[in-house]
């Protein structure tokens, strides 16, 4: 323990050390996205030609798009003009210690039983970190390197390694496919890139060390991982902490790929501010994310814990193009207060023998609004294919909402949907059952919840399972009846 | 330790008790019989605080509180145990998890420390030999999945294990063969003690050959008709609860049919 706190001590001195100092020449582009913004975003990210072009042919594609009406989700009109494209980031204010955060949020790293060292870095408190002979941060390096994975910023990936980023940047999700992708497309700033060799197995969970990195993700992040021929990798987005951000738009996009004989397992745990109890300020998390299962005997997984935004629209999808390649999506989403979400899946099987497995959590509390919306197609060439779909809703009040949407469309008559769903008012026998054990409203409440979810949790790395698992019960806490 | 007077109950507007006095005191095994419908499990649970009956009449005294007015977790650390006629499965938690929790509720509610892990896990392996379960349970979902017999003995375990001052045993015998109803009738004679009062509902009198009581009632109509010694389970089983006092809108049912 000792060992892990003076590890992070040790990063939470990391910003110092290496951050942002190459951008920081000006702070902000004018409000508002015209080409020459792009150009001038651009510019200051010092790229090469084809990345402005590329991003020059997104914006120009954007701005014949129409915001989609379809989803099940109510918000006042983007106004994209009123919007920073960039800004240089600069260090956060550093706090002199723990008494200067918001009570608060120090009540809630607490409940979440976040270690005293990793709530200073979170909330951005200036440690004295002992410098140890080597930090975790270049050990982490250092073992990713010699066993051949690369792994860092999308902006560092598309200078040094221009060639794996021209090749499938756009590959999975191209501008074209939604306006918000078009959009992330011409301004995105930064996010993570990853790329693990042929056999090789990542010697670590990308999880741990992402964590570690938790900084600020932009508000257009852009992810691209590549897994080779026979390759393996795991990463965790997020992080159960409470996160704040002035920017109220926030519209990432994932790329995965996995090759011949690859595993991809990407988790995200998401926990935005919801806004208040009336949904003020909350924010908006639009994000396209899909992989590809390019070669065959491929794998992707995508496990999601979704408990905060004010919105949530997003379809982790899996495009099952390698034959006998698996798909797979664990989703848990709560909405309490006012908040929405319309969230899903899209597997679309297109080789030989592909399967796909969906299992859907959805709870809502006080006021909230759960849509499962989720597409599986079967293409001519999915011969054999097959899909396993379960969704159950649990809903906690009289307020709230469930609401599911499947689409199936089977064009190969040997192909095989199976879809189960289920809608359930928490149990009051569960609950008198409970409470007659004399087990609080509250804690029963969150036992009952958590069990409906382990299914989900158990896809999730141990140490992550286990804080997902007081998340939910700290963002149920005065939401139940 | 246990006073009901004169209470009435009612839920979807059908009156079910209709003016039950009982006293019970520590120490003491008290069996209720009677017909289906004539309220036994009403009454236990009432006793347990379930809101979906309405109390109308009448008063709980429990050590001297005002039962009726206590939430149902503050019964159960206050000692009220309800052995529950159908245990409810709750998918998901695993009955290690859900057993320490509601151990360590109790616990904490008493004001004593909480078990670890470690030094819990040895109390449950103790208890469990009363019932004859093994480790594998507890590493189950609670109840899911459980046979009759398995659902039963996982009650009385956790009786076992929250140590109550009240005990109530709502059909504990219904759909047990006559192994399993001596697994439970023995850890519940195991768990007799002059501190510790138990209310048996049961329906039929075989498990009352396990179980001595001290008094035995009958209810009918919601309300106690007839009290007696041991022998009145004896009589009722020769008898059957045809014409059994004032209330006869009940139909006679035979008593330990199927024995």
């Amino acid at each position: 323990m000792t060992q892990v706190s003076s590890d992070v001590r040790e990063l939470a001195s990391r910003e110092y050390q290496y951050g942002f100092e190459t951008v920081v020449e000006s702070d902000a582009v004018p409000r508002g996205l015209d080409e020459d913004v792009i150009r001038l975003i651009s510019a200051k990210k010092n790229e090469p030609d084809w990345m402005l072009e590329w991003r020059l042919r997104s914006y120009r594609h954007w701005v014949t798009l129409e915001e989609p009406t379809w989803q099940n989700v109510k918000y006042d009109p983007i106004d994209y003009q009123d919007v920073i494209y960039y800004s240089a980031p600069k260090p956060k204010k550093k706090l002199a210690s723990m008494d200067e955060v918001d009570p608060e949020l120090r009540a809630m790293f607490d409940k979440l039983g976040i270690s005293l060292a990793e709530q200073e870095r979170l909330s951005g408190v200036a440690v004295d970190a002992i410098v140890d002979s080597v930090s975790v941060a270049t050990t982490f390096k250092k073992r990713l390197a010699d066993a051949g994975v690369i792994f860092c910023s999308f902006s560092e990936a598309v200078q040094n390694h221009p060639e794996l980023v021209q090749k499938y940047l756009g590959s999975v999700v191209p501008y074209r496919d939604n306006i918000f992708a078009a959009l992330n497309s011409a301004v995105f700033t930064d996010g993570s890139f990853c790329y693990v060799p042929k056999g090789v197995r990542c010697p670590m969970e990308l999880s741990t060390y992402f964590r570690i990195n938790a900084a600020d993700t932009g508000q257009f992040e852009r992810t691209l991982i590549v897994a080779d021929e026979g390759a393996y990798v795991s990463y965790l987005e997020g992080c159960t902490a409470p996160k704040r951000d002035k920017n109220q738009l926030h519209a990432a996009v994932v790329e995965l790929v996995a090759l011949e004989d690859a595993t991809i397992k990407y988790s995200t745990v998401q926990n935005w501010y919801p806004g208040d109890a009336e949904g003020r300020g909350g924010i908006y998390n639009f994000v396209t994310k899909r992989g590809k299962c390019a070669g065959a005997r491929s794998k992707i997984s995508w496990t999601q814990v979704e408990t905060g935004s004010a919105i949530t629209w997003k379809y982790p999808g899996v495009v099952l193009q390698g034959d006998d390649s698996v798909g797979e999506f664990y989703s848990v989403a709560l909405t309490a207060n006012r908040q929405q979400a319309d969230t899903g899946t899209k597997m679309v099987h297109i080789g030989k023998n592909t399967r796909s497995t969906i299992v859907s959590k959805g709870i809502s509390a006080g006021h909230g609004q759960n849509t499962y919306r989720g597409l599986v197609k079967m293409l001519r060439s999915a011969k054999g294919a097959r899909n396993h779909t379960q969704c159950d809703s649990l809903l906690l009040s009289r307020d709230c909402g469930a609401h599911t949407f499947p689409y199936i469309e089977v064009k190969h008559p040997t192909a095989r949907v199976e879809h189960e769903a289920s809608t359930s008012k928490i149990g009051e026998e569960q609950l008198f059952y409970c409470r007659q054990r004399g087990i609080p409203e509250e804690e029963a409440t969150s036992m009952i919840v958590n069990g409906f979810c382990r299914e989900v949790f158990k896809e999730l790395p141990m140490e992550f399972a286990v804080e997902a698992q007081k998340l939910l019960s700290v963002s149920l806490e005065g939401s139940v009846g | 330790m246990l006073k009901i007077e004169d209470l009435h109950a009612r839920t979807e507007g059908k009156e079910i008790l209709r003016g039950v006095d009982l006293e019970v005191a520590a120490g003491e095994v008290h069996a209720i019989m009677g017909p289906n419908g004539s309220g036994k499990s009403t009454l236990a649970n009432v006793l347990a605080g379930r809101d979906e009956y309405e109390v109308t009449r009448g008063s709980v005294l429990y050590e001297g509180r005002d039962l009726l007015s206590m939430e149902p977790e503050e019964r159960a650390v206050a000692g009220v145990f309800l052995a529950f006629q159908h245990p409810v499965e709750i998918p998901g938690v695993g009955n290690l998890y859900f057993l320490r929790t509601a151990v360590n509720s109790v616990r904490r509610a008493r004001g004593q420390s909480e078990l670890d892990p470690m030094s819990f896990l040895s109390f449950s392996d103790e208890r469990m030999k009363l019932v004859e379960m093994d480790r594998s349970f507890m590493s189950r979902s609670v109840n899911e999945g459980f046979s009759g017999g398995e659902k039963k003995r996982n009650e009385i375990l956790q009786m076992a294990m929250l140590e109550p001052k009240l005990a109530i045993l709502d059909e504990t015998d219904s759909g047990l063969d006559i192994d399993a109803l001596r697994v439970v009738a023995e850890g519940v004679t195991a768990l007799r003690s002059p501190d510790r009062a138990m209310v048996v509902i049961t329906h039929h009198q075989r498990l009352l050959d396990y179980i001595v009581p001290d008094r035995v009632h009958v209810m009918s109509a919601g309300r106690i008709v007839r009290s007696g010694d041991a022998s009145l389970a004896k009589e009722l089983e020769a008898n059957g609860y045809g014409g059994l006092g004032p209330s006869g809108d009940d139909q006679a049912v035979a008593v330990g049919a199927g024995r």
